[in-house]
């Protein structure tokens, strides 16, 4: 690639041009020993026992296009929301503006500093005392001792927690660690943040708190800002201007009142029960000896259901195909918010009776009595282990995580916008309200 | 490559702040130059970095830096007990202990700090997927925060050559450039393995036996001069050889090193370059490896 074909002429802070990113599979998701390399060089002799999903490389690696030719720009001071399903490449799209990764193909320009909040707390020491993380962390994510210091009566302020400076950050409550871990990326002086579903976590205090600073900092001048959020309301809050990736491409970029309708829609759409999903090219971790082919959900009594309503039954069923006889304890899934985080579970846990998964094709059906969550959209997982498997990494058969789509509609809907309603709880509890005239005290003196 | 430069600005109002850096993320390609001025560029960042793993290293063990000399001092102890009496080990004129001691020093560092560095950036794994800065930082760092363990070793040196009653000649005013060289000699180490084990976790259990190995190639309960003269280049192409000489030459008045240091110097400068460029080179990966 030659310097020459990039144009730096124009205004803008963040230029992506014809991005590309591939990762080998595996890479990410488990250690590689030269025992592996040995491995899969004499996999590359026996074909049928490495090399079984995804397309291979040229070098004979499978791998995936985490992002494909993406470009756009983003202007000074605008604020972009950057939306898309679960490794639709939006957290590699940011690593790649902040130069965390180099792409494979095409190049992204960005003018000024670039301040990354992909994570809070990321370089906190938990040995360190709250001042001493302050600094610390100020400067690995790019302050100046002397804007530290600036900056510093701020950050305590903010993050609420000025009588515990002196203690180690190990001993803080999770709230009082987010906090502070905020506090002190939020005063990041830089003229390029990016931020990365950072209010998924902490509590409804703390992501009011985040969102105002969110707002201050994208309304101080000229200012740019790429915010990822699976908070569909603080994208509609904060930014102006979308973009929507699928699949590693640019499926829409405009005005947040377009695109992210446009996005929602899809994702409903696409939520359907009663058909089979084919999950074998999934990105998985786990040995593989046993693996998931597809998946399907159902409501029983109500075949043509599109959404599963709350408190409703759900049938799942998984097919799972094994390379030999397997002993097994844990069939499983999950269902977890668009954030990330693991809400309810069924299926068989650490406690049940083993059995042997024989070789070939099995398939297991997960009857769940009442679904226990509110209307909203969440991501289904899978999860397939050793008797040992629920402690034990290296037990583990197969996991697929957030593979599909599951909707949960209001009570009677049946289309996206009911299933988009906010709700303020996501679990819900089988409750029953009944009304009575309140017992009068008796007035027998 | 990743590259930062000024922007040449031709409109009217260039008035008071000046254009911000372009910072341009390619494709890596061909061989890109090692980025050894971010240890003076980013000098804050890498003193929080030393200082954290100075901090952090002795944090709730009960006896604290305190480690720091007792290791090479009770290492002495047994070695003295162990070899010195095993005749031809130690030169004339010399107590076997401080003999040892003044070589356990250099030695001390070298082994922590390639250890330290070996070690660092899968430590740092958070930091590396999340967080942009130049990723020597990290290693250099931990070999840096090293060095404060050798700034208490040292001073138990002089100690013991005053319970002794040995003084120094002129040459002590020579062992900076020996713990330089030391310095340099675990930087080159210390990348290359740090480097290697963001890909292959087997480096955790290489180093041990790598440090093991390097102990005896390098002459810590014995004299070089034990060696047959025709292995002797053999032996000095480990650079360890001329930075322990180098430093019972300073300390001791022993011989001064001669052909082992002109050897080490080039190993060193040769084995630093190539480490600097293969870092470079993995660099680019550490992320979506580590």
């Amino acid at each position: 690639m030659t310097r020459s074909d990039l144009d730096l002429t124009g205004d803008w802070a963040i230029r992506l041009d014809r991005v590309g990113k591939r990762y080998a599979l595996g890479e990410r998701e488990q250690y590689l020993a030269l025992r592996d390399v040995i491995a899969s060089a004499a996999g590359r002799l026996r074909p049928s026992q490495l090399r079984r999903r995804n397309g291979p490389t040229e070098s004979g690696r499978p791998h995936r296009w985490a992002l494909e030719n993406v470009s756009f720009d983003v202007a000074p001071g605008e604020v972009v929301g950057l939306v898309g399903r679960n490794g639709a490449g939006k957290s590699t799209l940011l690593r790649l503006v902040s130069s965390i990764t180099r792409p494979t193909a095409g190049s992204v320009a960005v003018r000024g500093r670039v301040g990354t909040l992909l994570e809070v707390g990321s370089g906190f020491h938990p040995e360190l005392t709250g001042t001493e993380n302050i600094f610390l962390n100020g400067a690995i994510l790019g302050m100046r001792r002397e804007e530290i210091r600036r900056n510093f009566d701020e950050i305590v302020e903010f993050s609420g927690v000025a009588e515990h400076l002196g203690t180690p950050v190990k001993r803080y409550s999770t709230g009082m660690y987010m906090r502070l871990a905020f506090a002190v990326a939020a005063h990041l002086d830089t003229e390029v943040l990016l931020v990365d579903e950072v209010l998924a976590v902490g509590d409804a205090e703390f992501q009011r708190k985040c969102i105002g600073r969110m707002r201050e900092l994208a309304d101080s001048q000229g200012r740019t800002v790429v915010f990822v959020s699976h908070n569909d309301a603080a994208i509609r809050q904060l930014c102006s201007r979308s973009v929507w990736l699928r699949d590693g491409s640019v499926a829409g970029d405009g005005p947040t009142d377009d695109v992210l309708p446009a996005y929602l829609e899809e994702q409903f759409s696409q939520s359907r029960l009663g058909g089979w999903i084919d999950v074998s090219d999934a990105a998985r971790t786990g040995s593989g000896e046993a693996r998931f082919t597809s998946v399907r959900l159902d409501v029983p009594g109500r075949s043509d259901a599109r959404t599963v309503r709350p408190g409703e039954p759900l049938r799942v069923t998984v097919r799972v195909h094994a390379d030999h006889d397997v002993a097994c304890g844990n069939v499983s899934f999950h269902l977890a918010t668009l954030g990330g985080m693991k809400l309810v579970s069924g299926g068989t846990g650490p406690d049940d009776p083993e059995f042997t998964l024989p070789a070939g094709e099995t398939e297991f059906e997960i009857e769940v009595e009442a679904l226990a969550l509110n209307p909203g959209r969440y991501t289904g997982s899978f999860w397939l282990a050793r008797p040992t498997g629920a402690r034990r990494k290296f037990g583990l058969y197969d996991h697929v995580e957030a593979v599909i789509d599951v909707v949960v509609a209001t009570p009677g809907g049946d289309d996206a916008e009911d299933a988009l309603v906010a709700t303020r709880s996501t679990l819900r509890l089988p409750s029953a309200v009944s009304t009575r005239l309140p017992s009068v005290p008796s007035n027998e003196d | 490559m990743v590259e930062t430069r000024q922007e040449s600005v031709n409109t009217l109002d260039m008035s008071e702040t000046p254009p911000p850096t372009v910072t341009v993320n390619r494709p890596p390609s061909g061989i890109e130059l090692p980025d050894v001025g971010a240890l003076w560029r980013d000098r804050e960042l890498f003193y929080f970095l030393a200082w954290r793993d100075v901090r952090v290293r002795y944090k709730q063990t009960a006896l604290g830096a305190a480690w720091a000399v007792l290791q090479p001092v009770i290492t002495m102890l047994i070695f003295t007990f162990v070899f010195g009496r095993v005749a031809g080990l130690a030169p004339e004129g010399v107590p076997y202990s401080i003999f040892v001691y003044t070589a356990l020093v250099p030695w001390t560092f070298f082994s922590t700090a390639i250890t330290q560095a070996a070690q660092s950036l899968v430590l740092q794994e958070r930091i590396l997927t999340r967080v942009h800065f130049p990723r020597i930082l990290i290693p250099m760092a931990a070999i840096a925060a090293v060095l404060v363990d050798l700034a208490v070793t040292l001073p138990v040196l002089g100690v013991l050559l005053v319970v002794h009653g040995i003084a120094p000649g002129w040459a002590i005013v020579t062992l900076p450039l020996f713990v330089l060289l030391v310095v340099l000699a675990a930087s080159a180490v210390g990348l290359w393995l740090g480097a290697i084990n963001v890909r292959y976790r087997d480096v955790r259990y290489v180093t041990p036996f790598l440090v093991q190995l390097w102990f005896f190639i390098t002459p810590i309960v014995y004299s070089a001069d034990v060696v047959p003269s025709r292995w002797r280049i053999l032996l000095e192409l480990n650079p360890l050889v001329a930075v322990v000489d180098g430093f019972r030459w300073a300390v001791l008045d022993a011989d001064a090193p001669g052909r082992s240091l002109i050897v080490a110097v080039v190993v060193v400068a040769v084995g630093l370059t190539a480490a600097l460029f293969h870092f470079r080179r993995l660099e680019a990966t550490f992320a979506d490896e580590v």
